[in-house]
């Protein structure tokens, strides 16, 4: 192997970060769009030009997720454990969440009665908006360290509750999250729709982004003066076996701050998520969607690698016993395991880009009320 | 102490799940084969009624891969949310599969799905085609690697517990992949699924033939169904999971379970069609045997002795003593790592010795936390644990069966009269075909029930007991969820039957081409 034990953690820590921006970036716009769907569809007909703009597609997008939660299970199982366990009710919550989308896609239009397609379109905006929400929602959690530690077995016990993860800052951050999926959704929906349907994406575009730039600023704000990050104060080698009970943390004012000071170019990935942002408004304004797509991608990519950023080496910070927080360098697999991971991913996701990559482009085009009556039977 | 109730509910619940998961997806694997074959007929031949074919068959897949998706991923979350100590035990095995799964398989099978149902005006026919083909390969693929992690957790070969990390880690990928339970299973896993897909066709297009309506489809539909059915149920049969029960010694315990053999018999011996096992009195009462199947069945010879009971309990207490070993010598190693920041020679030396069995003396969590300190008394109990419980593994293995050779009655007179072409004047046969519908999702999920049941006490075979495998939740957590999910699984299932019958009703009508049976009679 052309790695080291060290540099192995810190590259599945960035391959996560891989997973977890390309679910972000594809499921992200399905999800925003699902969200938006009773609002920017006023009719039936619309609704369906707005559910078959990602009908075809969303499924495999859907599979960023699936796949991501998969590379925390084999790459870092501790936190897989202690995080799937930890957010019990808010992940079951999702899971039901998520339920809708499959079903909601295809069955709703197998019947013409308007109710059944009416509690399917709330189904679909349910499996958007609540999953977008509640991952800010664990995300915000993150940040301020979850009640959780080990026995010597490395049993977890989580001692918090399910309201308390509802706390203000956790809950900006969900409005952090919402915002930025929706806007993205909003963009992608506007290349294609046209007419009244691509009008309101531009409202919801501007909307949104502004909703998302607002609480994106506030929560900086907020982590810098408001939140205690914390610090590994001492701990093992790096490539040393995973053992998240040999090091001490401690919890210090303005420690998020610490890996932007030290490294003052990591600045412009804050940067990123503003301006991205920014220019996805204005090239939505003047009409030019795809431009826009791009310019929403950069700025999900800029707030995921911020709050990375943030917390490096941190990935589950506990508020209850510090020193027992799962970081980079203690949760990780074996060699062996990280390795085939490695070369699995390295392997398999340009592969998957690659395809769908064709899929895309040969479902390409503008979905419009005729293309819908013209499939009637077939659409979804 | 782990909350018993917890335990319960945690199984109960991935019982639930998981067998609701796997009404959709033997169909699903079935049933993409059978659209690929259909569609390759089309290509080849340029006959429309077998695009027709595909697209009815697969308007039905599509209801059934919706519920399928979303089952599924209930699947992955369920082992973070309720099984987490589990998760981070063999995490770093039994993740990588799933992870692998997910790049691999679910990938292509998820993105070629929608290019399958709207790409039909876009593509060539022969590109479609492929789309068609890999739908098919993604949702094997994606079986195959469940299947390695579930054969891992059968017969965990290719890792080892290390101390210092707290879990078992991968020593060797190539024998997690070539595990031969994985193997035997998969094959058995996917054949059955073709066969699920098989009779699934077989039966609604006997049903089309005894309404005599859309015949040319239908008796289409019957003929490559049947042929691929009969294939396939012959591989299922010949094929059996039994033969890897011979691989490891839980394994072994499953297949005397099976047979409810209490005593072990000399080769080779009878296998017990009928009887009621009794786990109490350690006996099967009104049993009647038949003489040395079992034995050719489970070992392939006549010479081979298949352990009893009995004696299985009598070799499970004494790993039990010899875990109890391992567990003083792990506490011993983690309180030098702690104390002396490295471990003494002659521990880790004899803890190699008893590893192995360090499972087996977890067993006694059960009873005691400390494990060393165990009774006799509780130490005998933990031994009957060993055993799963016979009465449902002896029935559940059965009906499958049963099931099964129900099957291969019906495919086979299919194909017969397929092959005479007499097939729609075969009135009875065809009744029977509709009425044998459910006979493959019985035999699937009872498979199931011997392979998990069978698979207790433990969730890694030999080396992590079920009881300690959980998370740390409150029973309340757990009937809030089981509520959840028995709720919308009801809503789910209903509204999926419900569109399965319309649109298996209506036939190829549904795809408005004009040419079917409830068009012809109203204008349109």
């Amino acid at each position: 192997m052309i790695f080291d034990y060290e540099t192995l953690k810190l590259i599945t820590w960035l391959l996560v970060g891989v997973l977890l921006i390309g679910f972000a970036l594809m499921d992200g716009f399905d999800m925003g769009i699902g969200a938006l769907l009773p609002f920017l569809g006023k009719t039936d007909e619309e609704r369906r030009v707005i559910i078959n703009s990602i009908g075809a597609t969303w499924e495999g997008n859907q599979v960023w997720f699936v796949t991501a939660a998969g590379a925390i299970f084999a790459a870092w199982p501790i936190v897989y454990a202690v995080s799937f366990s930890g957010f019990y009710l808010a992940l079951l919550l999702t899971l039901f969440a998520l339920f809708f989308r499959p079903v909601g896609f295809d069955y709703r239009s197998k019947l013409k009665d308007p109710r059944w397609r009416s509690t399917w379109d709330w189904g679909l905006f349910v499996g958007g908006f609540v999953p977008a929400l509640i991952f800010g929602i664990a995300f915000g959690n993150l940040l301020q360290g979850v009640p959780f530690h080990f026995d010597d077995e490395l049993r977890a016990f989580y001692t918090g509750s399910f309201l308390a993860l509802l706390n203000p800052f956790a809950l900006l951050a969900g409005v952090v999250s919402l915002s930025m999926l929706v806007m993205h959704g909003a963009v992608y929906l506007q290349i294609r729709t046209t007419d009244v349907i691509h009008e309101r994406c531009k409202k919801a575009v501007k909307l949104f982004g502004v909703i998302f730039i607002v609480s994106f600023a506030i929560a900086g704000v907020w982590i810098a003066y408001g939140i205690d990050g914390f610090k590994v104060i001492s701990m093992p080698a790096l490539d040393a076996l995973p053992n998240p009970l040999a090091k001490t943390v401690e919890i210090a004012p303005g420690a998020w701050m610490s890996n932007y000071e030290t490294y003052s170019w990591s600045m412009l990935l804050p940067a990123l998520a503003f301006v991205g942002a920014i220019i996805a408004i204005f090239w939505s304004m003047f009409n030019a969607p795809v431009l826009a797509f791009i310019a929403s991608s950069m700025s999900i990519v800029g707030v995921i690698m911020t709050v990375g950023m943030a917390m490096f080496p941190f990935v589950m910070p506990s508020s209850t016993n510090p020193s027992h927080s799962l970081i980079v360098w203690d949760s990780a697999s074996s060699y062996l395991t990280l390795t085939i991971i490695f070369w699995a991913s390295v392997i398999f996701i340009p592969i998957i880009i690659f395809y769908t990559s064709w899929v895309y482009s040969v479902l390409r085009g503008k979905i419009t009320v005729e293309h819908i009556r013209d499939n009637e039977h077939t659409s979804y | 102490m782990i909350d018993e109730n917890v335990v319960d509910l945690s199984r109960l619940q991935f019982a639930i799940t998981a067998m609701y998961h796997f009404l959709f997806v033997p169909l699903t694997l079935g049933l993409s084969f059978l659209m690929a074959i259909m569609e390759s007929v089309y290509v080849m031949t340029n006959k429309q009624i077998y695009r027709d074919m595909t697209m009815f068959w697969g308007k039905l897949f599509a209801i059934n891969f919706a519920l399928g998706v979303t089952t599924g991923l209930t699947m992955e979350f369920q082992f973070g949310t309720n099984w987490a100590y589990y998760s981070h035990y063999v995490g770093d095995i039994f993740g990588a599969p799933l992870a692998i799964e997910g790049m691999m398989a679910f990938f292509l099978e998820s993105t070629m799905i929608g290019l399958f149902f709207f790409g039909w005006d876009r593509l060539s026919k022969r590109k479609h085609l492929m789309v068609t083909w890999l739908v098919a390969f993604g949702s094997n693929m994606s079986a195959l690697w469940i299947l390695i992690a579930n054969g891992w957790m059968q017969n965990p070969v290719g890792a080892e517990f290390n101390y210092e990390t707290m879990r078992m880690e991968l020593t060797s990928f190539a024998e997690v992949i070539f595990n031969p339970v994985a193997q035997v299973k998969f094959v058995h896993t996917v054949a059955a699924g073709y066969v699920t897909g098989s009779i699934f066709v077989l039966g609604i297009s006997a049903y089309y033939m005894l309404q005599k309506r859309d015949l040319a489809f239908a008796t289409r539909s019957f003929a490559v169904a049947s042929g691929f059915g009969l294939a396939s149920i012959l591989s299922v049969i010949l094929l059996g999971d039994e033969s890897g029960y011979t691989a490891g010694e839980v394994q072994k315990v499953k297949l005397a379970a099976i047979e409810a053999e209490w005593e072990t018999e000399e080769a080779p011996a009878a296998f017990t069609a009928f009887g009621f096992p009794n786990q109490e009195t350690q006996h099967t009462d009104y049993a009647i045997k038949i003489p040395y199947v079992m034995g050719i069945i489970a070992t392939r010879s006549l010479h081979e002795e298949v352990l009893g009971i009995k004696d299985l309990i009598k070799i499970g207490e004494q790993h039990i003593r010899e875990g109890m070993i391992a567990y003083g010598l792990f506490k011993q190693l983690r309180k030098e790592l702690k104390e002396e920041g490295k471990v003494r020679e002659e521990t880790k030396a004899e803890f190699e010795k008893y590893k192995k069995y360090l499972g087996y003396g977890l067993l006694l969590k059960k009873y005691t936390v400390n494990v060393v300190d165990a009774t006799e008394e509780q130490i005998k109990k933990a031994a009957l644990d060993t055993i799963p419980p016979v009465a449902p593994l002896f029935w559940a293995f059965r009906i499958m069966v049963a099931s099964g050779f129900l099957i291969l009655l019906v495919l086979l007179l299919s194909f017969y009269f397929t092959a005479t072409r007499t097939i729609v004047n075969q009135r009875w046969l065809l009744w029977g075909a509709l009425f044998a519908i459910p006979l493959p999702w019985i035999a699937c999920e009872m498979g199931w029930v011997v392979a998990e049941v069978g698979r207790q006490p433990w969730t890694i075979g030999g080396i992590l007991p079920t009881h300690l495998s959980v998370s740390t939740r409150t029973a309340g957590e757990l009937y809030f969820s089981i509520a959840g999910f028995i709720v919308f699984y009801t809503v789910l299932l209903v509204v999926e039957m419900y569109l399965m019958f319309k649109y298996a009703r209506l036939g190829p009508s549904s795809l408005h081409t004009g040419r079917y049976h409830f068009e012809k009679e109203t204008v349109k």
